[in-house]
Order: C-alpha cells, then structure tokens, then sequence
C-alpha cells in the first residue's frame, strides 16, 4: 500500500529472537508471538529461520476454513482469524503448506500472523521488520531490496502440485525464480536406504 | 450483485462467503429500508385482498338435508351425519333436551376428526390436543387458529334439517 514490501531471507538469521519478543509486545496479542521461529537442524548447526505469514494470494486457510473467520484485506493481508468467528477447529493448521497458523489453546482460537495490520496500513513497518538487527526479515521498498541484496526475490512456490504465490517474498539465490518443496525430500528415513523385504 | 448466477463449477457458498474482502456482498442501508418498505406494501395490499374478499363473501347456499329425528339421540348424545356433500363429516350434540348444535367434524388445524368431550362439554381434537367450544365453535385451547364451521339446525316437525354452513373459510 505504501510501495514496501517484506521480504524474509533465513540465511540472515542470527536467532537473537528479536523479532518474537518484538511480536510479543503488540497490544492486538500481547504475550503470544506470531513469528514462526525454527532451529533448522539443531543437532547440526546453529542456523536459526524467522518467518512471517506468507499471505498467499490464494491463501489455503482461508479456503478450508468452514467459519469463514479468515480473510484476504483489499490490500493483499491474510488477517489473523476472527475471534467471533473463530471456531479453533485446526482446519487451517494442518493446511497451510507453511505450516503458519497456530492454535492458540487458551483462547481456543488460531492466531496467526497479520503483518501487523494497524501498523502497515498506516504506513508503518511491521513490529518484527523494525528490530531485527541482521534484516532477516525486512519490509522496505522493492529498489532498496534490488540494491543492497545479491539474493533475489521469490514470491513463487511450488508444494507438490499446490502453486502458491505469495505476498511476502523469500530471498533465494540469483538464478531461482520458483521455490520447489517435495515432502517426501524430508521424511526422515533413519541411517539406512529403505531396504526391500527378502520373502 | 445480479440477480442470477451463472452456472459455475465453484459452489455457491463459495461465492457467498468469499475469502476476499473486496469480494464481499453486505446489505447496505438502502437496501434494507428499500427491502422494508417494500415488504410493507406487499403485506398491505395481501391484508387488503383479503379483507376485500371476506367482505364481499357470502355463504354459499346447500340444499336442505334431514340429519336426525328429535328423539333419535340422548342428552348428551352424538350423531356424525355427511353435510354438505357425502364427503363433509359433521357432528350433531344434543346439549339438552331441547338443545341441538351441529359443527363440522374437520379440525381447522389439519383436519382430523374432532369428537364430543362429555365430561368437560366441549370438542376436542386428538390429534393435537385442540379444543373448541360446544356453544359457539369457538377455539378454546391449542394449534387451530379458526372456529370450527357451523352447521345451521331447523326444527321441522320432530325432524332436524341442516340448511347451511356458517363459518366457513374462505
């Protein structure tokens, strides 16, 4: 709306988890943050990921959910679910192929990120954008992300046979222009290869 | 917003509760008072016609019918007699010795068979608990909405003849 953008890009990621406690502070969710914060592979490496709601342009929560309680705004936000709505379900949840939205149990209603709406569309940048020391996660203009980054922006992912486009953009090495996950490129299969049963 | 939707392979209710804001359809004002007054009209003129009609109704005229001799039944006695046609079943009580009231047996509800309560002196309906007066056919209790019809009585020579019916719905 005000020509900024957010752009997410782990490699950046230095895990201080300011970004959480900055979350944390907004009044609209006090106490509960809405950033997804991985260690990536603990047992291996220090390598932290911080990331926002996508805000998909064709977001899949909000299509499984049987209340109606999410929403895509005018301007491109998938807003956090509608509490008098909000039925706590966990459709969205298991939906979602970023795996963003939480149920949060003590109010028995998914809570997820919203870009801090009051802040964004007033022109401000999102809480987590303001503080974080490495810009992991950044909102500004597209021609300074195009200057001061040798990553580009990937706003196209691929889920198996799921395509999503989103918002929010993911910085990706130069010659990406899609991000493809297959799941199965990830289930754990122990030490060993699948060995066939000898019958 | 159209009046017709044209037929699509997304479901109605996706159009109806849209992911999208922007895609979103409310009532406005305008179109609520617009809908109210509208309505309003409609309710008037219906209440119109019908008042119209029910001026304007006269009971329709059935031949003359015998339904019993003025003994025939006890005090407190019941007789289901065919009038109109053979296919209106009516009740005769004798309410005293020289006391005959006739109604027809149709509940106004949904039809059944209404029959003579002695003990309390009144009609009752089985079928869901309606009850209707014996002086006039009036509903006392329960889901009719409308007196029973009368069946108007004449005394001829120690013989009971139905000669209308009062009453009746329109």
């Amino acid at each position: 709306m005000f020509g900024m953008e957010f752009y997410v890009d782990p490699s950046r990621c230095i895990g201080c988890q300011s970004c959480l406690k900055a979350c944390e502070e907004c009044d609209t969710h006090r106490g509960v943050s809405m950033i997804n914060f991985d260690f990536v592979d603990r047992q291996e490496t220090i390598a932290t990921a911080a990331y926002v709601c996508w805000h998909c342009d064709n977001p899949t929560c909000a299509q499984v959910c049987p209340a109606d309680a999410i929403k895509k705004y005018e301007d491109g936000i998938v807003g956090s679910s509608l509490k008098p709505r909000c039925i706590a379900c966990s459709n969205c949840v298991l939906a979602c192929p970023f795996g963003i939205p939480k149920l949060v149990p003590q109010y028995e209603q998914m809570m997820k990120c919203d870009m801090c709406y009051d802040r964004t569309s007033a022109g401000k940048r999102p809480m987590c954008a303001t503080v974080c020391p490495s810009q992991a996660l950044a909102y500004v203009k597209p021609e300074n992300i195009a200057a001061t980054r040798r990553e580009k922006p990937v706003n196209t992912f691929w889920f198996g046979n799921q395509k999503i486009t989103t918002k929010v953009y993911m910085m990706a090495p130069a010659e990406t222009t899609e991000i493809a996950i297959d799941v199965a490129d990830y289930v754990w299969e122990g030490d060993h290869e699948l060995v066939p049963q000898a019958f | 917003m159209s009046w017709f939707r044209k037929p699509s392979s997304t479901p109605l209710w996706r159009d109806e509760f849209s992911v999208y804001t922007a895609d979103e359809r409310y009532v406005n004002r305008r179109q609520f008072s617009k809908f109210l007054t509208l309505t309003s009209f409609g309710m008037a003129a219906g209440n119109l016609w019908i008042l119209a009609k029910s001026l304007l109704h006269h009971d329709t005229a059935y031949a003359r019918a015998p339904v019993a001799t003025l003994e025939e039944i006890p005090v407190g006695g019941v007789k289901t007699f065919n009038y109109p046609t053979a296919n209106d079943p009516c009740i005769l009580v004798r309410t005293a010795a020289d006391d005959y009231v006739a109604y027809s047996q149709k509940c106004t509800h949904l039809s059944c068979a209404v029959y003579y309560e002695r003990e309390r002196n009144r009609l009752e309906c089985p079928c869901h608990q309606g009850y209707f007066s014996i002086t006039d056919g009036a509903v006392l209790q329960g889901p009719p909405q409308r007196p029973l019809p009368r069946v108007a009585l004449e005394k001829q020579a120690g013989q009971l003849f139905a000669i209308r019916m009062e009453g009746e719905s329109v």
